[in-house]
């Protein structure tokens, strides 16, 4: 059993702060981190591998060189080995680039040991946009199942994966042949404490990192800046509606007149 | 190339037979991009025994159904429907495909996106074109702060992205609205799928329907701790609201994640809404920014969420949240005068 997790180094959004001159992000305000989602996505491999007692987990990232760290914090929760692609190459990548950048990482790692099962994070919270997982498993042509929040049974004989994916109002119980990948929300488990051993792993692993010459067949042209159909075309402050009005006075005052309001807008307290 | 694609496209998801809210509001915001480019408005409609729907469709805008009726597409999978998709997409050549921001939707375009080597833009807000270049314009919050981004494929075509549920609006329906309806065959056959959907199960315990509420009370990381947020549960008790909350809220732990309004939570249209201790971060405003009359309460006088408020309340919610809980209390014990359920 080969898992491969793909993780993303992103900035601690709840903690970033905007330019307010330039309408920027000043990136250095925050720390990065592994994204959240896809620390439950490597808690995930941890826990399906010691449930059938055997297995490898690797983790593979995109990003510059100090993205090793969240590798090593991967390390620390419990996976074997990790892979970093780290070239100039990809920089600028948009989803559709960055999907290709890691299904050609996975050919490559799955050469050495053939890929059973690729988790991904639901969505990378600097970008919130979901796509990457979907479009690795189109580009390895294996089904994806998205927003997971159980894996209930492997049957590895049958080769097979029986998991619940969150729907609107409820969920969905899939059964999905490996190799597949998922996407996985925060509810799936929830993060445990790491042990010792793995802290000390984490701390002296280097992990492989490889450049964009390590990767085999690769179509440069789909890479990075180059590779990307999307643009940023321009930033914008969203247009303000009409101010609203302000209430005046201490506390008593604006609750009077708060309630003077309501009173007046009872209509909308009706249901429709 | 690039030339050949006409016509903006609205992906219709359906469930269980009923066509998802956000794609009728697609269906209107598409009438607009298409008019302006002057091309027709097509819905791509997939499913099992759905053919009734597709006047639906066409009462809420679209000029054309595409219509694809197969038992393979019961229930949604990535791996049918994205066939089927990309089968339509390659034969008509469309230059805008829209999509909900559903998981269904957001699955599919990522997909359908990749096969096509095409942009998708995720979680649009905001949606415009450019005519002169046929450019589609899709706008969506840009992370940590008070802006948005537009972002424009240029070179590729069709221009996708998923659109937030609620941001846009759909058209009153027309039945008497006369369209065309293409049905299309598909060679799929249950052996190839290497998912099957075992069975669907509905969640009809779910306490907090935040999506349908009428009326709502939504705290945030202003309200200090988790004791002081239950003030907000009060307040809501009071005049029979759902409580809502920020992402800081959730990830505080004080309130569960299907309560959190804003661009990775619900997107609502209530008609009251109340904003206390909130500041108003662009990806909470996209959630509740439509609602009918809201109340804002913070004790910064320049917090954003006053400029999005139809009232504000420069204040201490702590202060001001208790006396309003009394005043509505007393209120209601004189009598029905004011009976907000």
């Amino acid at each position: 059993m080969h898992i491969v997790v793909c993780v993303k180094q992103v900035p601690d959004t709840k903690i970033i702060k905007i330019n307010p001159k330039t309408n920027t992000l000043d990136r250095r305000s925050a720390p990065a981190i592994l994204n959240p989602y896809d620390a439950h996505a490597v808690q995930e491999a941890v826990k399906i591998t010691k449930s059938i007692g055997k297995g490898t987990i690797s983790v593979l990232s995109m990003g510059p060189p100090q993205a090793v760290a969240v590798i090593k914090k991967s390390i620390e929760i419990g996976a074997d080995r990790g892979f970093l692609i780290s070239d100039r190459a990809f920089a600028g990548a948009d989803t559709l680039a960055t999907s290709y950048a890691l299904s050609k990482a996975l050919e490559r790692i799955s050469k050495d040991m053939p890929v059973d099962l690729i988790i991904c994070g639901k969505h990378a919270i600097d970008g919130d946009t979901g796509q990457v997982g979907p479009g690795i498993a189109r580009r390895l042509d294996i089904p994806p199942v998205t927003n997971v929040i159980e894996v209930s049974e492997l049957n590895e004989s049958e080769k097979s994966i029986l998991i619940k994916r969150k729907i609107t109002d409820g969920y969905e119980l899939i059964k999905a042949q490996v190799p597949c990948l998922l996407t996985v929300e925060k509810e799936i488990n929830s993060i445990e404490y790491s042990p010792m051993p793995n802290m000390i792993k984490a701390a002296r692993y280097e992990p492989v990192i490889w450049s964009v010459n390590d990767l085999e067949e690769v179509d440069r042209t789909q890479l990075g800046l180059k590779g990307s159909p999307t643009i940023v075309g321009k930033m914008f402050t969203p247009p303000k509606p009409e101010g609203g009005k302000r209430l005046e006075g201490n506390a008593d005052e604006q609750v009077k007149q708060l309630m003077e309001l309501l009173n007046d807008k009872k209509e909308l307290f009706v249901s429709r | 190339m690039m030339d050949e694609n006409r016509g903006v496209w609205v992906f219709i998801e359906q469930n269980d037979g009923k066509i998802e809210g956000v794609s009728l509001e697609l269906l209107g915001a598409g009438r607009k991009l298409a008019d302006k480019l002057d091309v027709p408005l097509s819905g791509v409609l997939l499913g099992y025994e759905i053919m009734s729907l597709s006047q639906e469709v066409i009462a809420y805008g679209a000029d054309q159904v595409y219509v694809i009726d197969h038992e393979v597409m019961k229930d949604y999978r990535t791996e049918s429907y994205m066939k089927a998709v990309i089968n339509l997409a390659e034969k008509y050549k469309p230059e805008i495909f829209l999509y909900g921001a559903t998981s269904n939707g957001k699955d599919l375009a990522s997909a359908v996106a990749t096969d096509l080597s095409t942009g998708l833009t995720a979680d649009t807000t905001m949606l415009d074109v450019e005519v002169d270049k046929r450019l589609l314009e899709a706008s969506r919050p840009a992370f940590g702060g008070n802006i948005m981004a537009t972002i424009l494929c240029k070179k590729h075509r069709p221009q996708m992205a998923t659109v937030r549920p609620k941001v846009m609006k759909a058209l009153e329906p027309d039945h008497d609205r006369q369209g065309e309806v293409i049905e299309e065959a598909i060679a799929l056959s249950e052996d190839d799928m290497r998912t099957k959907v075992i069975k669907i199960v509905k969640d009809v315990t779910k306490k907090v329907n935040l999506a349908d509420a009428h009326v709502v009370v939504a705290g945030g990381k202003g309200m200090g701790d988790a004791q002081n947020f239950q003030l907000i549960h009060e307040l809501a008790d009071a005049i029979g609201a759902t409580v809502g909350g920020t992402r800081d809220v959730v990830e505080a732990g004080w309130l569960p994640h299907e309560q959190q309004v804003g661009q990775t939570g619900e997107t609502i249209t209530p008609k009251v809404y109340f904003a206390i201790g909130i500041s108003g971060a662009i990806q909470h405003v996209v959630g509740m920014k439509n609602s009918e009359f809201i109340i804002a309460i913070n004790k910064d006088p320049d917090a954003p969420i006053f400029d999005v408020a139809t009232y504000g309340i420069v204040g201490d919610a702590l202060e001001i949240v208790p006396k309003l809980i009394k005043e509505l209390k007393e209120a209601r014990e004189r009598g029905g005068e004011m009976s907000y359920v």
